[in-house]
């Protein structure tokens, strides 16, 4: 390729979509490049986009989205080997425009969306890989190179949205913190289900959803469990820490295979047939860890740039994805417009995240990484809520009713939690997530 | 499901199925190969056999058995979701970069440098996800 574009967007997942959308609609000349055979063909997730940062983008994109379900029902699990507390919420609100959160296949939301940016004017070109940065002889950024014979592709500016692995990033040296602790691997199990069987077992109707958040079901190794619906299909996974994976001598389908046989998840996915494997890395390490935005020519958003938030009872990583994609997006449009080779669009890019809730989200949630993935947090307070559950419930007369402080009081103290551990815990929490 | 291609634009309906290990079923999954029983455990080679991964000629991974002889971690047996690395009776490891999900977890967690190489496949080629 011969034409010079003013940018060059690696990688048509939500972060690199929306950025090219963002280009095209200012007027730039964008070229968005991705590898596999078509946008989202890489792509796995748990399953909820929360669509909200699209009301800016594409109006009224709830009548076109490839949604699957509206999210309606949000439960929180705590398992033990043979309890469960559950935090259950629903509330109809969410299932009428603008909506909050929308399962989706990601092969059919991602297409979905680099589609908006080719209608705006972006060129898509899939089947192809960057393979790195083009420099020129001072060794600035002038492109990318691609595994296309002939593939160096010219622009003014590179966004790399080239995901959690980005190899564009490390190699420009924007990464300080790229080790396995940061990192956590999902494994996830499409399994299809009547509509009407999702509809029962999970109490929904019509496009209603679920959505389960579950702790403590992946035995030794720091994670959690997800359960979402889809319209005849259910997605049921695993996030599991890198570290906490390679220590273990248990594989990741194993430990899936053994949530589903627990007595409060079995019921729900029972009999239902494996339609798709998959399994894909998330940036964990959050605020502290995230690499640098970018230099000259480069801007990294999205997973690239660490921004997926996951803090325990929060897994959002499409939504941050196309909101530093659009900044990214927006700053070069700005970069442009005030007069191209000279002004570079890092400052802007870093003030618009700064100022948007990607940013600020992950700075209020810095702390949450090490919190959630503790042992306490992982196994014993679930333990510690569900045996204070039982205790609350169970009817053991003669014996009257023990005060719900003496019950606390004592099952703290054979949960072995440490008054200090949860009163800093209950602190940090609080600081984090109030 | 495994095909293989040559060219990296529409492969979707083209390539035939072919496959390696022994146990994989080939061509048409028999209906059977995805359904799970009461306790949700399959063999691991019906689980592959979901997804559609489409093989290029180059292998994008490639791992030096040598350099894992002296590995007392063998951290990436366990942990690749897709089970490539297979420890050799003379203390190496096989590994076999076709059913790959690209999803970077063994260079990652591997300590031990220059075993593993590591790359993505060329374009339009490797996993395709279909309902993820
Ligand atoms: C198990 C799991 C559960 C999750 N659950 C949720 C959830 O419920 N809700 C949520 O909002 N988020 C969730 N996330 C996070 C979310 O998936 C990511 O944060 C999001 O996909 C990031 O978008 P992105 O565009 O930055 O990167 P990606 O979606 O990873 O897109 C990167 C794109 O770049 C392409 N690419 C990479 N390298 C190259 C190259 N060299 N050349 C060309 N193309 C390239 C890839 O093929 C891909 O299309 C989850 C993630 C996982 C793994
Ligand atoms: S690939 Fe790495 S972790 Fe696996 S055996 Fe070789 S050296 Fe060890
Ligand atoms: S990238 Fe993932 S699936 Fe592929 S070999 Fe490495 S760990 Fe296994």
């Amino acid at each position: 390729m011969t034409e010079r574009f003013d940018a060059v967007v690696v990688g048509a997942g939500p972060a690199g979509s929306a950025a090219a959308l963002v280009l095209a609609q200012g007027g730039a000349s964008v070229c968005l490049l991705e590898r596999g055979p078509f946008p989202g063909s890489k792509n796995m997730y748990g399953g909820v986009i929360y669509g909200r940062i699209l009301d800016g983008l594409i109006p009224q994109w709830w009548d076109e989205a490839p949604v699957q379900r509206w999210v309606t029902r949000r439960c929180t699990t705590m398992l033990t080997a043979g309890q469960a507390l559950t935090i259950d919420y629903r509330t109809s609100a969410w299932g009428s425009p603008p909506y909050n959160g929308a399962t989706a296949f990601r092969p059919d939301f991602d297409a979905w969306l680099a589609g908006k940016a080719e209608a705006a004017g972006a060129v898509l070109v899939c089947s192809t890989t960057a393979t790195g940065l083009l420099r020129n002889e001072a060794g600035a950024i002038v492109g990318v190179r691609t595994d296309r014979p002939d593939g160096d592709i010219e622009a003014r500016t590179v966004i790399a949205c080239d995901g959690v692995n980005s190899f564009l990033a490390k190699e420009a040296g924007l990464y300080h913190h790229a080790e396995a602790d940061h990192f956590t691997l999902g494994v996830k199990e499409v399994l299809a289900l009547p509509r009407r069987d999702i509809e029962e077992r999970f109490g929904l109707r019509g496009l209603e959803g679920a959505d389960f958040e579950i702790v403590g079901c992946t035995g030794d190794v720091p994670g959690g469990g997800f359960i979402y619906t889809n319209l005849d299909s259910i997605a049921v996974g695993l996030v599991l820490s890198l570290p906490g994976l390679a220590a273990s001598k248990r594989r990741p389908e194993d430990i899936l295979a053994e949530m589903k046989t627990h007595p409060a998840i079995a019921p729900l996915v029972e009999g239902a047939e494996l339609k798709e494997y998959s399994a894909h890395l998330i940036p964990e390490g959050g605020y502290d860890m995230m690499p640098e935005l970018g230099q000259d020519n480069l801007l990294i958003a999205g997973d690239a740039a660490a921004m997926c938030l996951a803090a325990g009872i929060w897994l959002e990583g499409v939504n941050f994805a196309i909101g530093s994609g659009a900044a990214a997006g927006e700053a070069v449009v700005e970069a442009l417009t005030r007069g191209g080779v000279v002004a570079q669009p890092l400052e802007g890019y870093r003030r618009r995240l700064e100022n948007s809730f990607v940013l600020a989200d992950h700075k209020k949630l810095r702390r949450a990484p090490g919190l959630v993935l503790s042992d306490r947090v992982q196994s014993r307070y679930p333990q510690l809520a569900c045996n204070l559950a039982e205790r609350m419930f169970t009817v053991d007369n003669p014996s009257p009713k023990k005060g719900m402080v003496a019950l606390g009081r004592q099952e703290i103290k054979r949960s072995g939690v440490r008054l200090r551990d949860l009163a800093r815990d209950a602190w940090t929490g609080l600081r984090t997530f109030g | 499901m495994r095909s293989r291609s040559d060219d990296g634009t529409n492969l979707a309906h083209t390539a035939e199925a072919t496959t390696t290990r022994p146990t994989t079923p080939v061509g048409d999954v028999p209906r059977e190969a995805g359904r799970s029983d009461a306790w949700g455990s399959m063999a691991f080679e019906d689980r592959m056999a979901t997804v559609d991964f489409r093989v290029a000629e180059k292998a994008h991974i490639e791992v030096d058995s040598e350099v894992c002889r002296s590995c007392t971690t063998r951290s990436c047996v366990g942990a690749c979701p897709a089970a490539l690395f297979v420890p050799t009776a003379d203390g190496g490891i096989l590994f076999n970069y076709e059913e790959c999900f690209e999803c970077g977890t063994c260079y990652m967690i591997c300590n031990n440098e220059g075993a593993i190489t590591w790359s993505y496949p060329e374009g339009g080629h490797g996993v395709v996800y279909k309902k993820s």
